[in-house]
């Protein structure tokens, strides 16, 4: 399964911020808390994690060498 | 699971010791489990437990009053934390968040001051512990002090670069900000340009270093 940026529910306050940036399409609100609703659409762009004023989001990197 | 002597055998604390010494020091050592997100020492308190990471990975930082965030070390398995505080009393000058599931062994105060008291071994071993500290804390200046951003970003990625993959740590790139000192947006501007030149491939959550030698050089550790 494809990874996907981690969410944390406690610190979300449901504002939408990310929703609003997402260009993928891959968040929604749903009952004022933020859900991954495809995770096929995300393109790991981490503007999520950049917007959202609670760290609510992250968009982990694993680093390898080639 | 019961605390392993294979691992404490592999601890820079407990290197060297005979196998009796070593049983007597597993029976002060305990396990603690924590999740992802769970803070596991904080900034400003007493410290009563060392920990050595058993798996899993921790995050030693400290938080100015605007709430910005200086990561100053990376705990993996088999490296401890909550030394300073526990070695030299006082209170704890960073705090530590678990960025993983994490197992851990810990050692009370009272019972490591008892092994080192027995033991001149593990004194020893403590103060080749606490140097290396010391070492690693200037490279964090020097670092700092003479390195523009996208090299300390080279070397950051050298030093958590894995051969396979799943084995290393991930990390946000707010959390490789925090580590090298600057801000989110020069470490997406500089991982950016290394990508521009051919050094890294981004893929989606991967950072793939393409060129290990370039990587070096812009890290200035040839």
């Amino acid at each position: 399964m494809k990874e996907m940026p981690e969410i944390d529910q406690e610190k979300c306050q449901g504002c939408g911020l990310c929703v609003d940036i997402c260009t993928c399409g891959a968040l929604a609100l749903q009952d004022k808390t933020v859900v991954l609703q495809d995770s096929d659409k995300c393109g790991w762009c981490t503007l999520c994690e950049l917007v959202c004023p609670y760290g609510a989001i992250s968009c982990p990197f694993e680093i390898v060498i080639e | 699971m019961a605390v392993q002597i294979e691992f404490l055998k592999r601890l820079p604390y407990f290197a060297g010791l005979e196998a009796p010494v070593l049983e007597s020091v597993r029976r002060y050592v305990f396990e603690k489990k924590a999740d992802r997100g769970e803070t596991l020492a904080f900034e400003g308190e007493p410290a009563d437990v060392l920990y050595f990471v058993f798996s899993g990975v921790v995050k030693v930082f400290k938080t100015s009053a605007d709430g910005k965030e200086q990561i100053f070390h990376i705990i993996r398995p088999g490296e401890s934390f909550n030394d300073v505080p526990v070695l030299g009393g006082g209170v704890n000058p960073v705090s530590a968040e678990a960025m993983s599931t994490l197992l851990l062994n810990g050692i009370k105060k009272k019972d490591l001051e008892t092994i080192v008291r027995e033991n001149p071994q593990v004194a020893m071993n403590v103060i080749q512990v606490l140097s290396r500290r010391v070492q690693e804390l200037i490279a964090l200046v020097e670092d700092f002090s003479f390195r523009h951003v996208t090299s300390r970003v080279a070397k950051m990625l050298l030093e958590y670069a894995d051969h396979r993959a799943g084995e290393g740590p991930r990390l946000t790139q707010q959390e490789m900000a925090a580590m090298i000192g600057t801000a989110r947006e020069m470490v997406g501007r500089s991982l950016k340009n290394l990508e521009n030149e051919g050094t890294i491939k981004m893929e989606r959550n991967r950072i793939i270093i393409a060129d290990q030698q370039a990587l070096k050089h812009l890290a200035g550790v040839e």
